[in-house]
């Protein structure tokens, strides 16, 4: 019960979300379920240019609508995912792509993350054997104190 | 003591590359219509809906076109500038973009017409064919008809007088 309050607070947001889809586009409007679905995942990975952290799918910026329409159009021309984006970068540049290209101006953007893991790793390592190398050293007197310690029986090793 | 400097010197760049990133527009992005012809149109007036206004209009000259709204609050900001400037000689073409007939007429006669011919963009097609992202939006169309500059949001006297004016000087210089 004590877990209940929580969740139904939460109810509302996935209502919400629901009702944001896209509804500037018909449902009767996509030949079958699949280009509906091909549609959907399109324009989540590309981003409104004018509301610059949403993504088309999300957004209700008019570009956005006539951005969307486009897309569909494009789609019922059948052109390719491919000659899609295309399309849209030759006009408003990469920075529409949620997911940049591997390509040299990004290759940092890429990479970095793998190399940074790589080195924080490494870097882990190379302190975790630091510390196991660190083997006590005992003098003679040392050891043989130790050795009695250990020799005598625990009752009167504990004070 | 080496030991010590190395996150202390990381450290240092990573506020000098965020400091930097603090006064850097988000909303400056760049166009890839720089360097590249600009795209085919062809617009009914807005005066007069049956002539058109295509892109052989801009030819041989150097242009500046101009995307605007009458629901655009920067565009009514940017509009002395650019009245200023039709004064001056400067051939300024506008798009007229998602806006109504009557609305963006009322609102030249109301203001003024600085521009040499305007076509209407109902749709925003031909908007998003020059990668309009919000209006307004200027582009230095060069005489083979190719865009050389691009201006996100208002032009402002500063932006004229720096980059602009020297440009279309330079533009004129270049044979047709």
């Amino acid at each position: 019960m004590r877990y209940l309050w929580p969740v139904l607070l939460l109810l509302p947001l996935g209502l919400a979300h629901a009702i944001v889809e896209v509804q500037d586009v018909q449902p009767d409007e996509f030949s079958s379920p699949e280009q509906k679905l091909h549609f959907r995942a399109l324009i989540q990975d590309l981003r409104c240019t004018v509301c610059q952290n949403q993504n088309l799918a999300d957004s209700h910026a008019s570009l956005a609508r006539d951005l969307r329409r486009q897309i569909l159009e494009l789609m019922q021309q059948g052109k390719s995912d491919e000659q899609i984006i295309q399309h849209l970068v030759n006009r408003y540049g990469e920075f529409v792509l949620y997911k940049p290209r591997f390509e040299p101006a990004t290759y940092v953007l890429w990479v970095a993350p793998f190399v940074a893991l790589i080195a924080a790793l490494s870097g882990l390592i190379v302190l975790i054997r630091r510390r196991a190398k660190v083997t006590a050293t005992f003098s003679d007197a040392e050891k043989q104190a130790l050795a009695k310690e250990l020799n005598t029986p625990a009752s009167s090793s504990t004070k | 003591m080496a030991r010590s400097v190395i996150p202390l010197v990381i450290f240092g760049l990573l506020v000098a590359v965020l400091y930097k990133g603090l006064y850097l527009d988000p909303r400056e992005i760049p166009s890839p219509l720089i360097g590249k012809p600009a795209p085919e149109f062809s617009l009914p007036r807005l005066n007069d809906p049956q002539a058109q206004f295509s892109k052989q209009m801009l030819l041989g000259k150097v242009t500046l076109v101009n995307a605007w709204a009458s629901w655009c609050i920067t565009c009514r900001d940017e509009h002395q500038l650019l009245l200023s400037l039709a004064k001056e000689g400067v051939p300024i073409y506008g798009i007229n973009y998602k806006d109504t007939r009557e609305d963006a007429q009322t609102y030249l006669n109301q203001l003024g017409n600085p521009y040499v011919m305007n076509g209407h963009d109902f749709t925003g097609r031909v908007g998003i064919d020059w990668g309009v992202v919000a209006t307004p939006e200027s582009f230095l169309v060069d005489k083979k008809g190719i865009i050389r500059y691009k201006q996100p949001g208002a032009i402002t006297p500063e932006v004229w007088a720096k980059s602009i004016a020297p440009l279309i000087a330079k533009l004129n210089q270049e044979p047709g």
